[in-house]
């Protein structure tokens, strides 16, 4: 019998996988790359790409990554996956993005200002509505 | 009978009310459930990212990664998460109020604060009480991604490795059960790194591939974002939790208020009743 080692496959927002494996196909960043049970310790980012997971009966997982890490241990295979694409441009716009939109957020004092009283007025109305209404009914 | 139809209208319109705040509950209960199932399943990640980093930091004594070095404190920053919608009881308000104590104590000595808001209420609250606000997310929903989060935190990320603060912590709710919310502020840098108690004592090393920094440098940015990221799920576990027990009290209010309305209505209706019956009967009597 093949030996098999436990592979955890977790992503910020789930886990995706866990369970033993017989070996993993991981694509790291330098290159795909194959674990076995008692591999050395190792550590690498993984690119976009798939993960094939060979279980013990020789059935395969599948397992789409977007990016993320792949640590090895001798008994233990961790992936810390992506789930969004990354890439440093796109980092970097959602970064400014995020900057722009506080800018905005505090230069627009005045409309929220106006949003709020528009508010209060339209409160004031449907309220002389709804007396004007109740009136109505009375004088009926 | 004209009896009381201002009592009449005024406990229909109390019924409304109640429906709502019933409906608001429950809406606010099976959201929670999922919130919660959500905030286990982010767990496991930082978990492992925790360890490895752990192991890291200690492996790797001579390349220091400015996120696990301490350094004199001139500027802090907060990242501050709220829900962004209200009728949650003092949930936000507690939590921006802890803030604000924080923020006090860090200007007392001396200490400027940078501000980055996730979530409505926080962002108009510093609006309006004043605070160097540098970024900000909002409208996440209730199933965030992380990637809305990136580039909010990437700002802050930022400012620390050019120099511009000295410090980075979060401050939100934890989730302690279904009645309580605690307001908490963690640091998220400089990273505590917790000692690893057996590991020390057989030293081994990764192999890295490309090389040991950038590796290190990957995954301290992961687990910063996974951190937020945990904590903007907490946060929306907590407000439904908060949301669920204010409604509940408000639709046990409105039953109260009913209850006692009826009670008014069927006294003055009694009432009623019997002046006209008395009024029949001196009627009778006087004939």
């Amino acid at each position: 019998m093949a030996m098999t080692f436990h592979v955890d496959v977790v992503s910020a927002e789930e886990e995706l996988y866990s369970g033993t494996a017989e070996m993993l196909f991981a694509p790291a960043v330098d290159g795909e790359v194959g674990i076995l049970a008692h591999h050395t310790p190792f550590l690498s980012p993984l690119k976009p790409g798939e993960l094939r997971i060979q279980l013990e009966g020789g059935e395969e997982h599948f397992i789409y990554v977007s990016g993320g890490i792949l640590e090895v241990q001798p008994h233990v295979v961790t992936v810390l996956s992506d789930t969004a694409i990354r890439a440093k441009d796109i980092d970097e716009a959602a970064a400014l993005e995020a900057k722009e939109r506080a800018e905005k957020a505090l230069k627009d004092k005045q409309s929220d200002i106006d949003y709020a009283r528009a508010e209060a007025e339209l409160a004031e109305a449907i309220a002389q509505l709804q007396t004007l209404q109740r009136l109505r009914k009375k004088g009926r | 009978m004209a009896v009381g139809k201002e009592i009449r209208e005024k406990i229909g319109s109390i019924k409304n009310t109640q429906k709502i705040t019933r409906a608001m509950e429950m809406v606010a209960a099976s959201k929670m459930r999922k919130a919660q199932v959500r905030m286990q399943s982010s767990r496991p990640y930082a978990t492992k990212m925790k360890n490895v980093i752990a192991h890291l930091a200690h492996a790797h004594p001579e390349y220091k990664h400015p996120f696990l070095g301490e350094r004199d404190v001139k500027r802090v920053g907060f990242i501050v998460i709220t829900s962004d919608r209200g009728l949650c009881g003092g949930l936000n308000t507690n939590l921006l109020k802890k803030a604000l104590i924080e923020f006090k104590s860090w200007r007392d000595k001396g200490v400027d604060v940078d501000l980055c808001t996730i979530g409505v209420k926080a962002s108009q609250f510093f609006k309006r009480v004043g605070g160097n606000l540098v970024s900000k997310a909002s409208h996440l929903g209730d199933a965030p991604n992380i990637a809305d989060l990136i580039g909010t935190v990437k700002v802050m990320l930022d400012s620390y490795s050019e120099g511009k603060i000295d410090r980075l912590y979060l401050v939100s709710n934890e989730f302690v059960n279904t009645m309580t919310q605690a307001p908490t502020v963690d640091q998220l840098i400089p990273v505590q790194v917790a000692e690893p108690e057996e590991k020390l004592k057989h030293h081994w090393d990764y192999i890295y591939e490309p090389d040991s920094k950038e590796v290190l440098n990957l995954l301290m940015t992961r687990y910063i974002e996974s951190q937020v990221y945990q904590g903007v799920v907490e946060n929306i576990a907590c407000e439904q939790a908060a949301r669920m027990v204010a409604m509940k009290a408000a639709s046990d209010n409105a039953g109260n208020l009913i209850s006692e309305l009826n009670l008014v209505y069927n006294k003055a209706r009694q009432a009623a009743i019997t002046q006209e019956l008395s009024e029949i009967v001196s009627g009778a009597a006087a004939v």
